[in-house]
């Protein structure tokens, strides 16, 4: 599904992706974890299309396309979705028309009507309810005041209306309590079918043992130094990142 | 013939059409005098630094249209609100159309200022109100002039107007360029309440230069909601001077939407002569290409106790040319006053421009007074966000431009105008997003 190749991207000259190989199958949870600073969520962002990051080489295949010189709108209509660290706030814009403009941009991408606005409202009632989220949201500025967590919850609900074949969960779990972190997780799992993939990005064990990944893999300074199965997270949660450092050291 | 010229030789000509040995000609002559001694305004002028009429003052205008024109309904239906029920006052050429208005006597006087002007029963009113507060500026001079035709609104104590009233003003085309200068008169008694939608429209591309001016009246604790309308051709342009005086607890507010027009200037003032006011102006202004749009306001607190709000919101495409001139003055007397201003601007493209200036004069100490200009660019942030939720760039400007604006959008309090101003800037903006704009 997604194959990225040698991918390097610098933001004003600085190199911050140095050579990321990375391969996710459909039907497969992958997460990657690694120190602050590391390269995540400039990751997540390059392979979703922000401007501002410069691929400097390497090749981001999706669903058997180059899509390095797509633009972002254009890669969200091969299915992609990129849940955000840190949700933009656009006052003005209700989660609800928001919501209508995306699913119908998506659909005229298609080649698709609008979709009518009877089941609009449904899908939206369903999906909203699949992820216990209050209907007042539906009618508030979009992420406009939201909490940290109701904003996390806010992008979960928007994969679940997009349906992507491809969703990369950019620390969704922070900001998250307890009970929201289940539910969200939950809402993950029931969207996962054989035929799209999930790619998580946390700090945390503990949102893995809810979205059980098939590979977990650690970035360091812009390059996957370490591969594994789910048992690498636990190791990381244990022994933080040194051993790693000191085993690259040693290489 | 230069135009100075050529509109003082013809206001002898409008006196041959008009009751000469009134009071109102009184007036009407002592503005033309102050007209002729100061000619229209020129950039020299601080209040018109921004702003030139030169080119617009080229045109040979013709100041009286040679007939009435016949137009259908049809052809002008999509200018009305025509879902809600309402009271119409329309002219065509400056001339009053019987058959497209729907005027009325009936508990309130949404009719013809050629009337109250000419008729017995007005005299007292006339007599109070007419060229009271508008001030003796040339073009303010110059409408005075030749003051005869307008709306006359005119709303009792006790009364709440049982529908929204709409002041439609059309040109035909027929002259190769022509200059209206309509005047109108809103008077609210106390406790009164109405809404008023006003709208310029030429319908088709010969030059029209409208000169307006409107004075409004707001006795004790009325309430009055004003919707300007200015959405007219690129060969159209309009100055329009409002003037609104409040007593006691009324509350006034006026929105302007301009979306297009070759050149606007809104002339904007509100006089607080009572205590515990409310003065509202909003307006939102999405023009491109050369157009040029000037917002000049004033708010003038002169008793305690009193508040005003401005809000205006801009969008400047290509090489497009806002304005914002917003002087609040606060008098020594005017204790507790809250004033807020707030200008805030999207340069869309590099060569448009805005000149934005607050002026505050604030002689008391007691206040509370804020004011913001802001003038940026749509957030890169915001348009990757909606642009990764498979939005395209040109929508996801537009769905960042109307959500700029829409805080002014949602104060407008008629379902359906709000409905329909947003279809105005969805079509402006070129798009469909996917809900009712
Ligand atoms: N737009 C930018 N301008 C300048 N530096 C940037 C920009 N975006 C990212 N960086 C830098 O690139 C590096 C990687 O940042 P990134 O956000 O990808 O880290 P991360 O692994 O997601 O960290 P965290 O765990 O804290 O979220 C950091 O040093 C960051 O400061
Ligand atoms: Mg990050």
């Amino acid at each position: 599904m997604l194959k990225i190749k040698n991918l390097h991207a610098s933001v004003e000259d600085k190199e911050i992706l140095k050579g990321i190989n990375l391969e996710i199958n459909a039907g497969e949870v992958h997460a990657i974890m690694g120190p602050n600073g590391s390269g995540k969520s400039t990751l997540a962002n390059v392979v979703a299309g922000k401007e501002e990051y410069e691929q400097t080489s390497g090749e981001i295949i999706f669903e058997n396309q180059e899509i390095s010189e797509l633009e972002a709108d254009e890669r969200a209509h091969k299915g992609l979705f990129l849940s955000f660290q840190y949700p933009v706030e656009i006052p003005g814009v209700s989660v609800t028309n928001f919501m209508k403009t995306a699913i119908n941009e998506n659909r005229k991408a298609q080649g698709l009507e609008d979709m009518p606005a009877k089941d609009m409202l449904k899908k939206i009632r369903e999906k909203s309810e699949l992820l216990d989220m209050d209907r007042k949201f539906l009618s508030r500025s979009l992420n406009e005041g939201f909490s940290g967590g109701e904003k996390k919850r806010n992008e979960i609900f928007q994969m679940a209306m997009l349906e992507p074949k491809l969703a990369i969960l950019d620390e969704t779990d922070s900001g998250l309590d307890i009970d929201a972190l289940r539910i969200v997780s939950n809402g993950v799992n029931k969207l996962r079918t054989k035929d799209n993939a999930v790619l998580v990005i946390t700090h945390y064990q503990r949102l893995l043992d809810y979205i059980v990944p098939d590979y977990v893999h650690v970035l360091l300074e812009g390059k996957i130094v370490k591969s594994g199965g789910k048992e690498l997270a636990y190791k990381l949660e244990e022994h933080g990142y040194d051993w790693i450092k000191e085993e690259m050291k040693a290489v | 013939m230069e135009l100075k010229d050529k509109l003082i030789s013809s206001f002898f000509a409008f006196e041959e059409h008009v009751d000469v040995n009134t009071k109102v000609h009184n007036t009407r002559s002592e503005a033309m005098k102050n007209f002729e001694a100061t000619g229209f305004p020129t950039r020299k002028d601080e209040d018109w630094k921004y702003t030139s009429l030169k080119s617009i003052l080229k045109e040979d205008y013709s100041l009286f249209p040679k007939k009435e024109d016949a137009i259908e309904y049809k052809d002008v239906k999509k200018y009305f609100i025509h879902d809600i029920d309402a009271y119409t006052i329309v002219f065509i050429d400056g001339i009053y159309s019987s058959h497209l208005s729907q005027t009325t006597h009936d508990k309130i006087d949404a009719c013809l200022m050629s009337s109250a002007l000419s008729k017995d029963k007005y005299k007292p009113i006339i007599e109070k109100y007419f060229n009271k507060i508008a001030p003796k500026t040339s073009l303010n001079s110059l409408n005075t002039a030749f003051s005869r035709e307008g709306a006359f609104i005119n709303i009792p104590k006790n009364t709440v107007a049982d529908k929204p009233i709409q002041i439609l003003n059309f040109s035909t085309g027929n002259e190769s360029a022509l200059m209206l200068q309509p005047r109108n008169l809103v008077i609210l008694g106390e406790n009164s309440n109405v809404q008023i939608i006003e709208r310029h429209q030429s319908l088709t591309d010969n030059a029209v230069l409208t000169n307006s001016v409107t004075e409004i009246y707001a006795e004790k604790r009325a309430i009055l909601d004003y919707y300007k309308i200015q959405n007219d051709k690129s060969s159209a342009s309009l100055i329009d001077n409002t003037y609104v005086e409040q007593k006691d607890d009324s509350n006034c507010s006026i929105h302007t939407f301009s979306f297009g027009g070759k050149l606007t200037r809104n002339n904007l003032q509100f006089f607080q002569k009572g205590e515990h006011i409310d003065s509202t102006m909003k307006g939102v202004t999405i023009i491109e290409d050369k157009q040029h749009v000037d917002h000049n306001t004033l708010v003038h607190h002169i008793e305690p106790n009193c508040e005003s709000h401005q809000d205006y919101k801009g969008i400047y495409d290509d090489k497009s040319v806002g304005v914002f001139n917003g002087k609040v003055v606060v008098e020594k007397e005017a204790q507790k006053t809250n004033a807020f201003q707030s200008n805030n601007n999207i340069l869309v493209s590099d060569k448009a421009t805005i000149n934005s200036k607050p002026q505050l004069e604030i002689f008391a100490d007691d206040v509370k007074c804020s004011h913001g200009c802001t003038i940026g660019q749509l957030d890169e942030d915001a348009m990757f966000y909606l642009k990764s939720r498979g939005i395209p760039e040109k929508e996801a400007r537009a769905l960042l431009m109307y959500a700029f604006a829409n805080n002014v959008l949602s104060s407008v309090k008629i379902p359906e105008l709000q409905q329909r101003i947003n279809k105005l800037i969805a079509n402006k903006l070129n798009v469909n997003l996917g809900f009712d704009l």
